[in-house]
């Protein structure tokens, strides 16, 4: 306020301040410079709780992998399971279904994959995809007895009319890619762990 | 009203020229809380209060919407769903307390921004409106404050749902059917709960909107200053922008330090341990009272212990809720033409040596146990009350012989200005 002081009343003696202007930067500039940034960087803070609290909480997390027994899965049937709250299919393929599926040239599918790169070693008859359309999200039918299994005899995608073969690969609608495979593994001879 | 030497809005840029010409928002902000806004140049840090009432407004607002985005609205799961903020949501803790400690701070702060206006008069004329928005505002913060409290669901929200809506119960012959249908049953439960989310939701919003008008009734007199002489010269004022900005961010940033000591440290320290038990409509806690902004109105409340024509429960309720409606009548009962405490001897004796320890007596006598010698002080401390408000301060502003007056704001901070700025003639003014 002393500057202004200084003009309002032509009486008052001003008092010459040594703010450091003969050196071009002012004590002032410095001030501003540092509480702007302090607050800067403080309001920046403030956004990563903001932002962090609407990502999955503790207890969604701690559901994300899930343990499911295959072995009653006979010859040529599928079950729908349920992982991270979305289904899960697991088929156990027949021969002829297997051969189907490696009868197709890989390089010739929209999203080249073989069924070894699409199964477990010395599981190759077990197909584990999720139960999502790679297109918008519908579930696929296919998995349970009577369903539409579409053109290539795998899943059939009602919403959009997406065809997946044998090994859960796209030939036919508008999906981008194949069945998303997730990551699992076998924790013993009958049963896998998801996620 | 603006000053004629207030400071023009030129947009400079071709964004803000287009801005200014289809919604001139800039130009609003600038002449709100900007440059154009001539302010006191006397403002002390008690004016600092109205702005971090209006940021807790909006960080409670931000909070709760978050809180608001994990928690559940029904009895059987609002207790684990407030754990579950507090241990499995990302940050929910920290969501959690920050609303929990800023709805503290924020009554503290607007605790003192009462009490500035009854140390500076801020309510009389030309300031009425004002002061009028401002005792609404402070019911509507009452109300949402009580129905958050709620919202947990354990033991003392309950009972105090229960304890508040009983106060209905006292107004003769329709108080049970209004306390039956606030509650939605005949003790709190599901229905209630549920109401108050939604209220608590709303009304906060419903503040801001009263504060947009507390803002617009304030921006045509100009704030009040600690002399209560009014503005005359434009070297009485200095822009909003940057000398207020900046001494409101100073004072923000230590209610921040504060806050987060609270929020770190002494999460809890304000709230009552017996909420962490869940609601339980078959045991009440040994000493349940309201959160502490409530006490000294709960003291009020309790200050009735016998009948007299009406049942003491009804006196009790009636003086709890007249305590803070007298405070509407306010502008009409100060008669002194003259402001400023500082310039008013015996108004100032009254406020220091009667107001604040009465206020400060209730506030701890609202958390004490409802037991002897407790009862008589809040009976005393609560006639002192309205004595204060009802009979010394008209007396007072009618026998008063106030102090003489600075000539003006500039004269107040500077010393003789009258020469300088009017000429020999200037008349002094009250």
């Amino acid at each position: 306020m002393a500057d202004t002081a200084a003009t309002a009343n032509t009486e008052l003696p001003v008092v010459p301040v040594d703010d450091g202007a003969t050196e071009g930067v002012r004590r002032r500039d410095f001030i501003n410079i540092a509480a702007l940034s302090t607050a800067g960087v403080g309001g920046a803070a403030v956004l990563l709780p903001l932002i962090s609290q609407m990502a999955p909480s503790k207890d969604v997390l701690a559901e994300s992998t899930t343990e499911i027994d295959v072995s009653a899965i006979e010859t040529g049937q599928a079950i729908k399971a349920v992982f991270r709250k979305q289904p899960l299919f697991i088929r156990r393929l027949t021969p002829e279904e297997m051969a189907a599926a490696d009868a197709v040239p890989t390089e010739s599918l929209r999203d080249a994959e073989s069924l070894e790169d699409r199964t477990k070693e010395g599981h190759r008859d077990l197909l584990v995809t999720m139960g999502v359309c790679t297109h918008l999200g519908c579930v696929p039918l296919g998995a349970a007895e009577g369903e539409s299994k579409g053109e290539y005899d795998g899943y059939f995608c009602p919403c959009h009319g997406s065809h997946y073969d044998t090994a859960g690969r796209i030939r036919k609608g508008p999906a981008p890619t194949n069945l998303l495979v997730p990551e699992y593994a076998f924790t013993s001879d009958t049963t896998i762990t998801v996620g | 009203m603006s000053f004629p030497w207030a400071r023009q809005y030129e947009p400079k840029t071709g964004l803000t020229k287009f801005l200014d010409e289809k919604l001139p928002l800039p130009r609003f902000v600038y002449n709100a809380v900007g440059a154009g806004y001539p302010v006191p140049r006397n403002l002390n840090y008690m004016w600092n209060f109205g702005v971090l009432a209006g940021f807790f407004l909006m960080f409670q607002i931000i909070t709760g919407v978050v809180l608001a985005m994990h928690y559940a609205a029904n009895a059987n799961v609002a207790f684990a769903s407030t754990e579950h903020i507090m241990r499995n949501v990302n940050w929910g803790w920290l969501m959690r307390y920050a609303h929990a400690n800023g709805a503290s701070f924020f009554f503290v702060v607007v605790y003192i921004h009462i009490f500035r206006g009854f140390f500076y008069s801020s309510y009389k004329a030309p300031r009425e409106m004002i002061w009028l928005l401002g005792v609404v505002i402070f019911l509507l913060m009452m109300a949402t404050a009580f129905m958050g409290y709620v919202l947990p669901w354990g033991q003392m929200s309950f009972w105090g749902a229960k304890v508040i809506t009983g106060l209905f119960g006292a107004i003769p012959l329709v108080g049970e059917p209004i306390q039956i249908w606030l509650l939605g049953g005949f003790a709190p439960d599901n229905a209630a709960l549920n109401r108050f989310f939604s209220l608590h939701f709303l009304l906060p919003f419903v503040i801001a909107g009263v504060v947009i008008l507390h803002i617009w009734a304030l921006h045509i007199p100009g704030s009040s200053n600690p002399t209560g002489v009014e503005i005359k010269q434009e070297s009485d004022t200095v822009p909003f922008h940057p000398y207020y900005t900046a001494k409101d961010g100073f004072g923000l940033g230590i209610a921040l330090l504060a806050l987060f000591t609270m929020v770190f440290f002494l999460p809890n320290v304000l709230g009552h341990a017996d909420n962490y038990i869940e609601a339980n409509p078959l045991s009440t806690p040994a000493h349940i009272v309201p959160e502490w902004y409530f006490y000294p109105f709960y003291a009020i409340l309790r200050a009735f212990t016998m009948d007299f024509i009406l049942p003491a429960k009804l006196w009790g309720v009636l003086a709890m809720f007249s305590a803070i409606l007298l405070w509407f009548f306010l502008p009409w009962l100060d008669r002194s033409p003259v402001r400023s405490g500082h310039y008013r001897p015996l108004f100032r004796k009254f406020f220091w040596f009667g107001l604040i320890p009465t206020m400060a007596a209730l506030f701890y006598l609202g958390g004490a146990p409802a037991e002897e010698p407790y009862v008589m002080l809040s009976q005393i401390f609560t006639a002192y009350y309205f004595l204060h408000f009802l009979v010394i301060i008209p007396i007072v502003s009618q026998i008063e012989r106030p102090q003489p007056l600075p000539y003006s704001i500039t004269e107040a901070v500077l010393g003789s200005d009258k020469k300088a700025v009017l000429g020999e003639n200037a008349e002094p003014a009250v």
